[in-house]
């Protein structure tokens, strides 16, 4: 088990990734392709508009980017901490 | 050789495989039933839960859906994808350090408390239960095509399969079995969307056929399609007509749902480390967006493959003719064999209404002379495009492939909550190793019977049966796991009563609108104009967990805070290092 202050900075540090992670994932599918599509209307692609390409592509491709993204920044703040396995 | 015997053919020799791997890896101990060791690899468990997660729901129902619904249907792509990001983040990491073998455990453990384990595992089984009569209903339709039998008998032997397929093994068994299964199913989703997008586009990726140019008319595929469906009265495709408030609460209530679902969750306790927990569900996504990037171009090509069908000289000119149905063939030659065979499933209606001779199909419902069940879409889809019999064949391997992993990965989470959790746990800790799995076996089979019989008059379509399970999940699992991991103030007190305010209020709205127990006719409301604002039964599930958490504060606040050893616990499932191996006691 780690000592308590380096568990502590982890997982303060794990909080703040995850808070900014989050905001990406709301932004990129509730955002683009729900509340601000009137505002992406003027964006056309492929015979529709950005917001259609959001909620059935675009969003798709950001979750599978978050997630490596979140797994990497974790194996390198998991050894930063001395945390991992 | 004919259609019959072709899918009988592929059909039988995808089932000989998966049994085969079934009987190969067969469970021994209750630890192999369960969680198949530790040694499975992060790609491996992603394929496994690729498989399990893409049900009949994912591969037979929700492209019919999205062909008929349009932009307002998105919330099925994002929400059932967009959860595994919260799974990454929130809940499959320190779910695998803790190291248990259920979800009910860690929140008997964590709430330490058998009354919070016992609430626990009735989530888990009314959630599963209903998840699985929504695989039952996408079983029905698969098998009563291919067998051509009408949709009941379909299911009956659907359901013998699914029993005697998930008993024989358990986890380990399953896993392997589901990579097989994901192959199958994910080639038989993307050979037909490949050749309908290119006779449609040229563009042989599906993905990027979807917002090319239509072939023909040298305007864009989505246009073209918004033309067909605007000139014959129907919904506009490609605009919004749910409201708004609907589809955030719709899309909302199916990710948290999927990262409450207690058989996805347990995939990620049978990796070997925490940080391959995290990578798993990324694996998974990407196994899942193969075919989910995939829906909406098979969604958008289906729909104008059956306008064109049924309009061959243009919406502006005569439709098919009740002769040329009858005859199987259109004035171009085209084989229409496929409209009578859905006709023996009862799953499409032909109808000449004004006795013109023709079939119109158009939106107004009192004009309307064809009806086609959503389920049927995606199976009747390289039909409809007159590709060759063994593509045919093949997606419905590939349906059944969905359905059965799914399923039997869900009566493994039943069986396991009853047999582990229930009577293990709580009512004979000394029952024997025999003695759980063979609970386990008999908790299977009721499970299946219940689902058998109330997916013969299913409360939806196969994907929004399954949307009911996940606002289930939403409403009571994914809040208490949340919860127990990122706050240490939540108590044994406050997790109890907000998964069961959250439970209740829940599925007592979904009753009101789909019919007490899913009994037909005792709904007092529709989902056409639901009782709260425009909130329809299946996107509340979002409302059930802000419930749950507001219940699950006030509650703990106004008590005492939970013991020392564990805020203990809490802080050492939030770190990776000293995860060992689970052990189920």
């Amino acid at each position: 088990m780690a000592d308590k202050s380096s568990s502590n900075a982890y997982w303060k540090a794990n909080i703040r990734t995850i808070q900014i992670f989050l905001v990406i994932w709301f932004v990129c599918s509730f955002g683009f392709g729900i509340l601000l599509r009137p505002v992406l209307s003027g964006i056309g692609i492929g015979g529709t508009d950005l917001g259609f390409w959001f909620a059935q592509q675009g969003s798709i491709l950001v979750f599978l980017v978050l997630i490596f993204a979140y797994a990497a920044r974790m194996n390198k703040l998991d050894r930063e901490h001395g945390v991992e396995e | 050789m004919d259609q019959f015997t072709l899918n009988l053919l592929v059909v039988g020799a995808t089932f000989a495989l998966y049994i085969g791997i079934a009987i190969w890896a067969r469970a021994g101990s209750t630890a192999e039933f369960y969680a198949a060791g530790r040694g499975v690899h992060p790609v491996m468990n992603g394929m496994a839960t690729g498989a399990d997660w893409m049900s009949a729901a994912s591969f037979i129902s929700m492209a019919g859906i999205i062909a008929f619904g349009g932009y307002d249907t998105s919330a099925y792509l994002m929400g059932w994808t967009g959860g595994y990001v919260l799974l990454a983040m929130l809940l499959a990491p320190y779910l695998r350090k803790f190291g248990k073998f259920t979800v009910p455990e860690f929140i008997g453990d964590r709430f330490y408390s058998p009354t919070a384990r016992l609430v626990a595992v009735i989530c888990l089984i009314v959630a599963s239960v209903t998840y699985v009569i929504g695989q039952m209903t996408g079983v029905g339709v698969a098998f009563s095509r291919f067998l051509e039998v009408s949709n009941a008998t379909g299911l009956y032997i659907g359901a013998a399969i699914v029993f005697a397929y998930a008993v024989l093994g358990g986890m380990k068994g399953i896993t392997y079995t589901q990579v097989a299964q994901y192959v199958v199913l994910i080639i038989a989703y993307t050979i037909p969307a490949i050749f309908i997008s290119l006779q449609l586009t040229g563009n042989p990726l599906p993905p990027l056929g979807l917002f090319s140019n239509e072939v023909h008319t040298g305007q864009p595929l989505l246009q073209t399609l918004e033309g067909l469906v605007t000139d014959l009265g129907f919904k506009s495709y490609l605009n919004q007509s749910d409201t708004t408030l609907n589809m955030f609460l719709f899309t909302m209530s199916l990710m948290i749902g999927t990262a409450g679902l207690p058989h996805v969750i347990v995939r990620f306790f049978t990796v070997p480390k925490v940080a391959d927990a995290r990578s798993s569900a990324g694996w998974a996504l990407v196994f899942i967006a193969l075919l989910y990037l995939t829906a909406p171009a098979v969604a958008a090509m289906a729909r104008m493959n059956l306008i064109t069908t049924f309009y061959p000289e243009g919406t502006a000119s005569q439709p098919l003719s009740v002769a040329e149905i009858e005859a199987g063939v259109d004035s171009h030659g085209n084989n229409l064999d496929w409209v009578k065979n859905w006709v023996t499933t009862g799953l499409l209606t032909v109808e000449d209404k004004n006795g013109d001779g023709l079939i119109n199909y158009v939106g107004d419902k009192e004009a309307n002379e064809l009806t086609v069940n959503n389920d049927i879409m995606v199976l009747a889809n390289p039909e409809i495009a007159q590709l060759p019999g063994w593509v045919i064949a093949l997606v419905a391997a590939g349906g059944l492939a969905a359905a059965l992993s799914t399923a039997a990965g869900l009566l493994l989470a039943i069986s396991s909550a009853v047999s582990h959790d229930l009577i293990k746990g709580q009512l004979n800790p000394g029952i024997s190793e025999k003695g759980e799995l063979l609970a386990a076996r008999i908790s299977m089979g009721v499970a299946i019977a219940v689902a058998t019989y109330l997916g013969l008059n299913p409360p939806g379509f196969a994907a929004q049966t399954v949307a009911l399970a996940f606002g289930l999940a939403a409403s009571s699992i994914f809040p208490a796991l949340m919860m127990g991991i990122f706050s240490k103030r939540i108590n044994n007190k406050g997790a109890v009563a907000g998964m069961l305010a959250g439970l209740i209020v829940t599925i007592i709205y979904i009753f009101l609108h789909k019919g007490w127990f899913f009994v037909p006719d005792t709904n007092s409301f529709t989902d056409a104009d639901p009782l709260l604002l425009s909130i329809k039964s299946t996107s509340f599930g979002a409302v059930g967990a802000l419930i749950n958490f507001v219940v699950a504060y006030v509650v703990s606040s106004a008590t005492e805070e939970p013991p020392v050893e564990v805020q203990e616990l809490v802080e050492s499932i939030r770190v990776p290092k000293g995860a060992g191996a689970a052990t189920g006691h």
